[in-house]
This record gives structure tokens, C-alpha cells and sequence, in this order.
């Protein structure tokens, strides 16, 4: 077994922000991304934007840019680039790699963002490109994206685990009802659990509402070091704890768990916490089911005991086991790898007390897990950070 | 779940005519190892040579050892079915008016667990056959079908489209002069073509087997002559919104090598025969059957050419009528990528020497009619693209496939 990875001493994570997303957009990437960027300099009080000598970029929608053209779209000189287009993993990739370079000294102040635009066609064409055993394998059978290949793993869930549509509608009525108190999500109307039961199919055993909406949009967050955030007066979360895995149990021939089973001790032991411990929780909601699959793979439950967890707790800010409190990417909108994203952008909120009238109470310790890159069966993807509210005393 | 596929109702004249769509056409260079196989009509997958590992989909490289010796080997056309599930509303329109489109997650026996378009009657759990087919888009793919031997794959729509099966199709031979007609009618007629249309070039002198259809139900007899622009053009006009299949059978042998004088003459006109008249009619009737691609259930479906195996390495004695062959091919390739807009595939059949009656001199084997219009029922009903056709043909194919520089060198000492 590989030696345990060291903490991130002294590193912390500030300054959330949203560009609010859109379901389409006639801007490009850079427009989103730059937005993003000003809003990071705005919201930390850096004289200008710089300053930020650290630019780790996530995007699917920049082509032909990566994080180093925009550099110089952006007017910025850093020192740390890195281009992380990682779809769910994004964000946290992102903030392992921000944490180091700062730790080590390789940069001051990195700016993580994450810029999408969406086109009317963009989704498709998203479909057509994903991967190339997406574009060999997947794509020719029924065009169904993830849609399709979600599902084949969803219909196997609930045979396996008894899971049922009821117990993935609870979660997503939790987090229409999260999103109603989000003024940046998408979806505006209440969801009730009849809704969620009477939507159209669209791949059984996914119906309409386990799908996210794809859009446009941009979040990010900024990584220093504590004195940085302390000098700045900028409220702030440690970042305690982080795993990443791709490819996990690529022997399981249809994937019912995420690599999370491989590291999760390891992101427990670094922050010195239990699964109980945790405050806040924001899964990777590209569809319900595989937020069950974090939760088994996490350890708030066994395995296979999901579908008993979620009928156990109340899932909204309020409840028992506040989870996806922004509503989450299935009601704010999946603004491509912003939707990594989103995730940690909330926690950072919660933990800062800048979520408003979702605020959990006494939220002090957060975890924000990641998931994705269906490149042909399954997702292979699969990581999570822990953050801890920072005081600035 | 599934019906039957009955005879199609009469088209109503005051309905648009669907435009042919076609599935998505990207594939990586690898992936077009399985097109290779699809053709044929083989289950193949790719294999490393290093370590043996069975992998999918195509890499370029192996997952358990990295060699780059990757190779498509035979393999158990057999697995399990996972999971399934249908797409209600894809993405693409192809698919979409189509849908319910039925898709599985197969384990397969040899290893690897796979994408594949499903037919409806499956439950998970049970076995699967499983099909490498080529879709409208002519690019290869992977179909489960129930393992049992009862189910009638042609109740399933989905595979109706991946292949070109004669039942309920109008066909035209385009020389029923061809030795093999007889033969041809009688297989298409086994397989439920609707009607068969013959051409009858030089209708001035008699068509003495025109009796032997007497009384066949559907068979019409009518002058066709592709070296002529009149006639082909007459064809199309009159025929051209209800012929699904072509059978090309035009052909043309007379002996001559290349250094022999007086051949140049009879090369021409071998030329003109089998490669220029079914470019002629491809020219005239071939935007009929792209534009009614989608024309309902039994739409145009596909275009058939009787070739030589010597269209690929010239059959000593008989050079011009190679390479009268050999440029009916490569029009044939051509052909092929246009027809596919429409989703009409264009099938070769490549034979050895056959009984036509200009072979006379030459030595058996050679390829009688039933096994041509066997073969050509085969690569119908199955979608293949390619079909060797004979011994000869096979074992040319197999020496080509290895050296065919050692074929010149052999065939030029024979």
C-alpha cells in the first residue's frame, strides 16, 4: 500500500462565486470564464486581477483554448497553469493541485474556475466528441448519451439494492426544495415526489427529472495560504482532507460503486474525521442514483444500503443529512464542468455562512465528492475533498 | 412485443416521402477493424497477440500488456445480458423516429462487456447471441439477439435496418441473359421478394428462358440494355420509385491476353458491358434509391454486383475481362459511399470462374448458379457487404489477404 499522502497544512479555499448560469448562451467560454476570474479578484480585494499568479482552468466548451491561451485573453502572468477538463472530477482535481502548488510555494493565489457556454447544439455535439470510445462505442447505439448508459447502470442499482424511484425522487425533491432558496438556480417551480413519479420516461429507469439541464455558467473559487485569507479578511475553509481515483474496480463488469471504495479511508484518516462528523454533504447529482452510490462509497452507509439511508433522513438544508443544498446540478443546471464545481462552491458557503436562507446550521465541516467521464461503461471518475469552516482568529 | 413483418400496405400517394437518415459515421481508425469483420459477415473481436487479452471497444494498444500487436480474431459469438434499457427521445433524429430504441450492456464470453443494440425480447440475465452488423451509416456494430433459435430477428425493426433482406423488396436483374437468372429468381422468390423485375438487353433476339418463369408470381420480364442511355433511362423513369434491390449480373467473358493481338476490340466492349452500363444505370437510378432510403418498411436497400474475384488479381488468358472487373470494383467503391447517404449498402459478391458458358475451356471448380444466388440471398438477408463466392474465390482471397505480391508472381507462371 502506498504511503499516506501529507495534509495540506496551511492551505485554504476562499472567495465562492457563481456566474449565473443560463440555459443558453451566445458568449463563448472565455466571456463566462473571464467573468468568473473578475468576480475572484472583486470578491478577495486584490488590487487587480493580476495578482492571482495560479490559473487551474476546467472547461469542455473552450476548444480551441485551453488555460494557457486565456492567460493572455485574460491579461494574466501566472506562474502555475493547469487545464483540467475533467467534467465532475474537475473541482476536485482542481483544489488537489491549487492546494500543492500553494503548499509548496509554486504560487500565491491560484484562481480554480470553471467556464461553460452552451450552444443549441452544444449537448449533441458534446455527445459526438466526447471520447473516442464514446464516439466508436456509444454514440451509435441510439444516440442516448449518458442517458443511456446511466441507465443501464440505474435499472441494475435498484434490481441489486432494491432501490426505487421513490427513493431517488425523495432526493430530488429535497433539492428542488434547496434550489427554490438558490436565486442562481434554474429551476424555479416547486417538484413534489408525484411530479417526480409522473415524469416522462426518457431511458428507463431514468425519467425526466433525473436528468440535469445542461447550460451555461461559470463558478470558482480561490486556494492560498491561511495568512493570505487572514491578511485579505477573507473568510475561508481548510482543506483537510482529498482523494481522486480514475478507473477504479474496472474489473466490476457494470459499475454499481465508484472508485471511492479504494481511497476512502485515506480521505477520512487525512482529516482526522468520521462520516458522522460531516455537516454538509454536495455529491456529483449527475443523475439520483449515483448520489447513492457516493453515499455507500463515502461510507455514510454500507454498501448497498442506500436505498434504507435515504428513506432514514430528510435530504433538504434543514433536514437530518443536509445534502446538494444549492439543489444541486439536477435543479441549478449543469453548466458542463462547472458542475464539479458547484459542489464545492456551496460547501464553501455553507462553511463561510454565506448561504443565505439555505444556511445548515452550524455547519463547520463539509465534504463535496466527484464523479464523472462516462467514457464508454462507466464513469471513471471518482474523488472527494473534505473542507473545515477556518476561523480568523 | 414484436409482430411480424407483413407485406407493407400501399404507399399513399398524398404522404411526404421520408428522407433517408443514417446513425452517426465517426469511427477511429482502429474501430474500423470491426467494419472489416462486419463486411464479411464474421464475430470477431480485437485480441493482443503478446498476451491474448480480448478487449473492447478497438485500442490501439492493450490494456493488460501495452503491445501495439492488436489483431481481430474469431470469437464466441456469445455472451450475457447485463442490463437494458430504451432510449424514449435521443438525440439524433435517425434515432428518434425510431424510437424506442432498445440497448444492452452485454458481458461477453471471451471477456469484455459491451454497448449493443438489443432486440426488445431479452431479459436481463438470459444468454445472447450476438451479431456484428453493419447499421445504415455502413458502420459496424454490435446487435444481442434472444440466444433461442425461434425468434425471427426480421420481427425486430432495428434489425430489419441492419440488413437488406429481400422479403417484401422489388427487384431488378439487370441481365436476365446472366446464366445464373434461374437460379437467382428462384432463391429471391424463397425469400419473399415481392417482385422481380428481368432485363432483357437485345430484345430483338429471343430470350429462350423466358418460359422457365411462366406462372412465377411477380416475375416481370422487360428490355434493358446498360450499354444503352435510352434504355436505362427508360428504366429508371418507369421503375425507378419502385425498385429496393439491383442484382447487377452484367458480365461479358471472352478470352485474350494483353500482348495478343485482336484483343483490344473485344476489352473495349467488355469494358463497356461490366463496367460502363452499371455506371450508366448507377448514374440513372441510384438517386432513387438514396432518395427513398427511408420510403417505409421495405425501402430501397441495396445494390448487388456479381464480380470476379479476378476484379483483384487478373485471371491469366483473360485480361481484358479482369480488368473490365477490376474497373466495375473500384466504380463499386465509389458507389458504395454514395449509396450510403441513403443508407443503401452496396454488396460485392466476389466469385472464381462460373459456369457461364464462355468459360467452356476451362478447368472445374467453377461456380454454378445456385451458389450464386445462394450467396447473393445470404449477403441480403445477413447485410454483408463483401461475399467470396466458391473455393476459388476463397482461397484467392485468403493468398491475397497474406501476399498478393506472391499472387502476381504465381498467377503471371501459371
Amino acid at each position: 500500500m502506498a504511503a499516506a499522502p501529507k495534509g495540506y497544512d496551511g492551505v485554504v479555499i476562499t472567495t465562492p462565486v457563481t456566474v449565473p448560469y443560463t440555459r443558453y448562451s451566445p458568449e463563448g467560454a472565455a466571456w463566462w470564464t473571464g467573468r468568473a476570474l473578475a468576480e475572484l479578484a472583486r470578491g478577495a480585494g486584490l488590487a487587480s486581477h493580476r495578482e492571482i499568479d495560479g490559473f487551474v482552468y476546467s472547461s469542455f466548451s473552450s476548444a480551441p483554448d485551453s488555460a494557457v491561451g486565456l492567460t493572455q485573453h485574460f491579461g494574466l502572468s501566472p506562474r502555475l497553469v493547469d487545464f483540467v477538463p475533467l467534467g465532475g472530477m474537475g473541482a476536485v482535481a482542481s483544489l488537489r493541485r491549487a492546494a500543492r502548488a500553494v503548499q509548496m510555494g509554486d504560487a500565491e493565489i491560484v484562481a480554480c474556475v470553471a467556464g461553460e457556454t452552451n450552444g443549441i447544439h452544444s449537448f449533441r455535439h458534446g455527445l459526438e466528441n466526447f471520447s473516442r470510445f464514446s464516439q466508436d462505442g456509444v454514440y451509435p447505439y441510439s444516440s442516448g448519451g449518458p442517458n443511456v448508459s446511466f441507465a443501464l447502470m440505474a435499472a441494475q442499482y435498484m434490481a441489486t439494492t432494491g432501490a426505487t424511484r421513490e427513493d431517488f425522487g425523495k432526493l430530488c425533491v429535497a433539492m428542488r426544495y434547496n434550489a427554490l432558496r438558490n436565486p442562481n438556480a434554474l429551476m424555479k417551480k416547486p417538484l413534489s415526489l408525484d411530479d417526480y413519479l409522473g415524469a416522462r420516461p426518457i431511458a428507463p429507469p431514468i425519467h425526466l427529472f433525473d436528468c440535469v439541464q445542461p447550460c451555461a455558467g461559470a463558478d470558482g473559487f480561490l486556494v492560498m495560504r491561511e495568512e493570505t485569507a487572514k491578511a485579505q479578511g477573507l473568510a475561508f475553509a481548510r482543506l483537510t482532507g482529498g482523494i481522486e481515483r480514475y478507473n477504479g474496480f474496472a474489473e466490476d463488469p457494470i459499475q454499481l460503486r465508484g472508485g471511492w471504495g479504494v481511497d476512502v479511508d485515506t480521505l477520512y484518516a487525512m482529516a482526522g474525521v468520521r462520516p458522522d462528523d460531516i455537516d454538509v454533504v454536495n455529491t456529483y447529482d449527475d443523475y439520483p442514483f449515483v448520489c447513492m452510490l457516493q453515499f455507500e462509497g463515502l461510507g455514510f452507509c454500507a454498501p448497498g444500503e442506500a436505498p434504507e439511508f435515504v428513506r432514514a433522513h430528510e435530504f433538504t438544508f434543514d433536514g437530518s443529512f443536509p445534502h446538494n443544498t444549492s439543489g444541486g446540478q439536477l435543479s441549478v443546471g449543469q453548466a458542463g464542468c462547472a458542475g464539479g464545481h458547484l459542489g464545492v462552491v456551496e460547501v464553501l458557503r455553507q462553511l463561510t455562512g454565506q448561504a443565505g436562507p439555505r444556511q445548515v446550521k452550524d455547519a463547520k465541516l463539509g465534504l463535496v465528492s466527484g464523479f464523472g467521464m462516462i467514457n464508454y461503461d462507466r464513469g471513471l471518475g471518482s474523488g472527494a475533498v473534505i473542507l473545515e469552516q477556518g476561523s480568523m482568529a | 412485443m414484436t409482430t411480424p413483418f407483413e407485406r407493407p400496405k400501399r404507399k399513399d400517394p398524398l404522404v411526404r416521402t421520408e428522407l433517408p437518415l443514417t446513425p452517426p459515421g465517426g469511427r477511429s481508425r482502429a474501430a474500423h477493424l470491426l467494419t472489416r469483420a462486419a463486411a464479411r459477415g464474421q464475430f470477431a473481436l480485437p485480441r493482443c497477440r503478446a498476451c491474448g487479452t480480448v478487449h473492447f471497444p478497438v485500442r490501439d494498444i492493450c490494456p493488460n500488456c501495452l503491445s501495439t500487436e492488436i489483431a481481430m480474431a474469431p470469437a464466441a459469438a456469445a455472451g450475457t445480458l447485463l442490463s437494458r434499457t430504451q432510449a424514449e427521445v435521443p438525440a439524433l433524429p435517425y434515432f428518434r423516429e425510431r424510437a424506442p430504441w432498445h440497448v444492452g450492456l452485454v458481458q461477453l464470453a471471451d471477456g469484455p462487456q459491451v454497448i449493443a443494440h438489443l432486440h426488445p425480447e431479452v431479459a436481463v440475465g438470459a444468454a445472447v447471441r450476438m451479431h456484428l452488423k453493419l447499421d445504415k451509416a455502413g458502420q459496424a456494430v454490435l446487435y444481442a439477439a434472444p440466444k433461442t433459435a425461434e425468434v425471427d430477428l426480421m420481427t425486430d425493426p432495428k434489425w430489419r435496418e441492419m440488413v437488406a433482406h429481400p422479403l417484401h423488396r422489388r427487384v431488378l436483374i439487370t441481365d436476365a441473359r446472366h446464366f445464373a437468372t434461374p437460379a437467382i429468381v428462384k432463391a429471391l422468390k424463397a425469400a419473399g421478394a415481392r417482385k422481380i423485375r428481368l432485363g432483357v438487353p437485345e430484345a430483338w433476339k429471343p430470350f429462350r428462358e423466358a418460359p422457365l418463369y411462366d406462372g412465377i408470381e411477380g416475375v416481370e420480364i422487360l428490355p434493358l440494355d446498360l450499354t444503352s442511355d435510352r434504355s436505362v433511362f427508360d428504366y429508371a423513369s418507369d421503375y425507378g420509385g419502385t425498385t429496393e434491390i439491383v442484382i447487377n449480373t452484367a458480365d461479358r467473358v471472352r478470352a485474350g491476353q494483353t500482348l495478343q493481338p485482336g484483343t483490344l476490340l473485344p476489352a473495349q466492349e467488355m469494358m463497356e458491358h461490366i463496367a460502363f452500363g452499371p455506371m450508366r444505370l448507377a448514374q440513372a437510378l441510384a438517386p432513387a434509391l438514396i432518395g427513398r432510403g427511408a420510403d417505409g418498411p421495405a425501402a430501397a436497400a441495396a445494390w448487388v454486383n456479381l464480380l470476379s474475384i479476378h476484379a483483384l488479381a487478373p485471371l491469366p488468358g483473360h485480361m481484358g475481362w479482369s480488368a473490365a472487373h477490376a474497373a466495375a470494383h473500384a466504380f463499386s467503391q465509389g458507389l458504395r459511399a454514395e449509396l450510403l447517404q441513403g443508407g443503401v449498402k452496396l454488396i460485392n459478391l466476389y466469385s472464381g470462374p462460373t459456369e457461364d458458358p464462355w468459360f467452356q475451356t476451362m478447368i472445374p471448380p467453377k461456380v454454378n448458379g445456385a451458389a450464386l444466388a445462394r450467396g447473393i440471398v445470404k449477403a441480403l438477408t445477413e447485410g454483408l457487404e463483401e461475399l467470396d463466392i466458391g473455393p476459388v474465390a476463397q482461397e484467392l482471397r485468403e493468398r491475397l489477404d497474406a501476399n498478393p505480391k506472391a499472387v502476381e508472381r504465381e498467377l503471371g507462371q501459371s
